[in-house]
């Protein structure tokens, strides 16, 4: 009996919805076509300013740079179509293959050592004991909200190529002669990459930590259970679990360790492109543009440029993301 | 609990780690105070040795020098009004966009976006001689506006606006007011934006430090002193063949000492806005 009144209810309401179906339907869709529309046009619109601005100047410019980098041409006469010889031209030079080998050194004495330390710092700032945590973050982290060209200068004073200049004083304590830190092949690659080092490992720093705290603390309380002590801890759980985060730095730091320019160029003032101790590939690039006009070969530097990032970054990331792989295949 | 705590860290492996921590913090801290140190000191405490490593009295005389040479607080106001106008658009930009791609529906939405993601990927030299001549060819060529145009792009900032937008903002509000028949660039005013105020704070730290600090772009768009922005004008002071150490640090100090307060007085919101920017 039940079930048939029931039924006969689902039956008599499928009736009425049949009934009132085509008059109901007609007008939801007809209100929610023309609020669909409504919401598509809002959507292109309200997107449209980044790709207007986009391809006026990003988009255009990057690829008006590749078509320069075909071009001879010096910013006024008329462009002339010289195929390869640009970079040829560039890739001959051997002062273009000495500001790779200067970016390179300089990116791996710069940024290496950051990220090792930088995962430490994080490590000792998370402990649980620790006061004054918020003082010591906050220290580490100054430096990063000074701007390159101060930094530049800051340390210009501390490794000036004077006797006096307190780096040389304090290397005269220890004996060791004045270093020429403005001109000389290795004192400015390592004053550069000292305050590279300088400004960029609190930031690093910070991005571990947050990545850190992100990790569940029973993993760290299993583990003191098991009798590991800190520095098991930081190797066989910290390391492995921060590996997103690992990934990420040596990303950044890759692509920016590329692009250094404002650093050398600042520290090394009116010499910065008539020495090439420290002449990077963006220093090189600027230098033919803006000293030389030669607009083509600069352009040509560019796109190389953008070749060796784009290599780098991808070997660099899949080399930290490959390691990680392979310990956790050990470990299992 | 208690117990494991105490055999976990003994005090002497606690005073090591805080003895690290603070020549960590020294390292951090040093070259602020010697700055402070060579801006205070006439130029001839720097070829004394021992070097001076006391503040001295030459703080005025030093920034006058600098004052000589560079055009300080017009400087400074071309950077902060560059910075402001960057931040104010970029704000606005990013979030009408993160509006859209976090609640509307339309076709190539998914592309859009990731087409905004891989922007991200052009290293910024790549375009910098046509964007120069760009520049130049509209009449920018050393003024603001032509230093800002490109600071107005921030795909980092779309990002970080969808991502909040969708996480904080309700569907039923946005169908709600709908219903009542808001627009949608009402319910962007009204509705989005109140909600969406703290996230522009960290959105805002990001955008004015990295359009403060950015040196090569304007770099090449200023050539006239009149429209040098700070970090162009203090990069002037070392361009000099008799270097004075003094009066180069004066004006550093001078333009990093107020940065450095807001930093401090913010500190925290400065540091979640980078892992905030960098970690999600």
């Amino acid at each position: 009996m039940h079930a048939e009144s029931n039924k006969e209810k689902v039956r008599k309401k499928g009736d009425m919805s049949v009934y009132q179906v085509p008059r109901k339907k007609k007008v939801r869709k007809k209100r929610y076509r023309s609020e669909e529309k409504k919401d598509m046009i809002s959507g292109y619109l309200y997107i449209a300013p980044f790709f207007i601005i986009f391809s006026l100047v990003g988009l255009y410019p990057a690829l008006f740079s590749i078509y320069l980098g075909f071009q001879k041409w010096n910013g006024l006469s008329p462009m002339e179509f010289v195929g390869l010889s640009n970079f040829k031209i560039v890739l001959m030079d051997p002062l273009f293959w000495k500001s790779v080998y200067n970016t390179i050194v300089m990116g791996i004495m710069g940024t290496a050592p950051q990220l090792v330390f930088g995962i430490i710092f994080a490590f000792l700032l998370n402990l649980a004991f620790l006061k004054f945590r918020n003082f010591f973050r906050v220290t580490i982290f100054m430096p990063y909200i000074t701007s390159m060209v101060a930094v530049a200068l800051i340390f210009s004073v501390l490794f000036s190529d004077h006797e006096s200049s307190l780096v040389n004083y304090l290397l005269s304590l220890a004996g060791v002669d004045p270093v020429n830190w403005s001109s000389s092949e290795w004192g400015t690659k390592i004053a550069i990459s000292i305050m590279v080092f300088w400004r960029w490992v609190g930031y690093n720093t910070i991005i571990y930590l947050a990545g850190i705290q992100s990790i569940p603390n029973d993993l760290y309380e299993a583990a003191t259970i098991d009798g590991a002590n800190k520095f098991q801890q930081l190797i066989n759980i910290t390391m492995p679990m921060l590996k997103p985060f690992i990934i990420l730095t040596v990303f950044t730091s890759t692509v920016g360790a590329l692009q250094l320019f404002s650093e050398p160029t600042v520290f090394l003032g009116n010499s910065a492109f008539t020495r090439d101790e420290a002449m990077t590939i963006v220093m090189y690039l600027y230098r033919d543009a803006f000293k030389l006009q030669s607009f083509g070969t600069a352009s040509a530097t560019a796109i190389i440029l953008l070749v060796l990032i784009t290599v780098f970054a991808v070997i660099n990331t899949s080399l930290i993301a490959g390691n990680g792989r392979k310990k956790r295949g050990e470990n299992a | 609990m208690s117990k494991l705590e105490k055999r976990r860290s003994t005090p002497v492996s606690r005073i090591l780690i805080y003895a690290l921590l603070s020549i960590v913090s020294l390292f951090s801290l040093f070259p602020f105070y010697w700055m402070f140190v060579m801006a205070t000191s006439p130029s001839s405490a720097y070829n004394s040795i021992p070097p001076t490593v006391a503040p001295g009295s030459f703080l005025v005389d030093n920034f006058n020098k600098v004052l000589d040479k560079i055009d300080f607080f017009q400087a400074m106001w071309n950077s902060f009004v560059v910075c402001s106008i960057v931040t104010i658009v970029v704000l606005f930009i990013s979030s009408l966009a993160g509006f859209a791609f976090a609640k509307f529906k339309f076709r190539g939405k998914n592309i859009f976006f990731t087409a905004i993601l891989l922007t991200m990927i052009i290293p910024p030299q790549l375009g910098l001689i046509p964007q120069y001549f760009l520049i130049s060819k509209a009449g920018f060529l050393d003024t603001l506006p032509g230093v800002m145009i490109l600071f107005f792009l921030n795909p980092l900032g779309i990002f970080l606006m969808r991502q909040y937008i969708s996480e904080s903002v309700p569907d039923e509000l946005i169908e709600a007011a709908k219903l009542d028949g808001c627009s949608n660039f009402k319910i962007y005013r009204s509705i989005v934006l109140p909600i969406i105020l703290p996230a522009f704070a960290t959105l805002g730290i990001i955008v004015f430090s990295a359009a403060w600090g950015e040196f090569l772009w304007q770099f090449t768009v200023l050539r006239d002193p009149e429209k040098y922005t700070i970090q162009v004008a203090l990069a002037q002071l070392s361009n000099t063949q008799n270097v004075d150490f003094g009066m180069i640090l004066s004006g550093v100090f001078w333009a990093t000492v107020p940065l450095l307060i807001i930093f401090l007085l913010f500190n925290r919101l400065f540091i979640s806005s980078i892992t905030e920017g960098s970690v999600k």
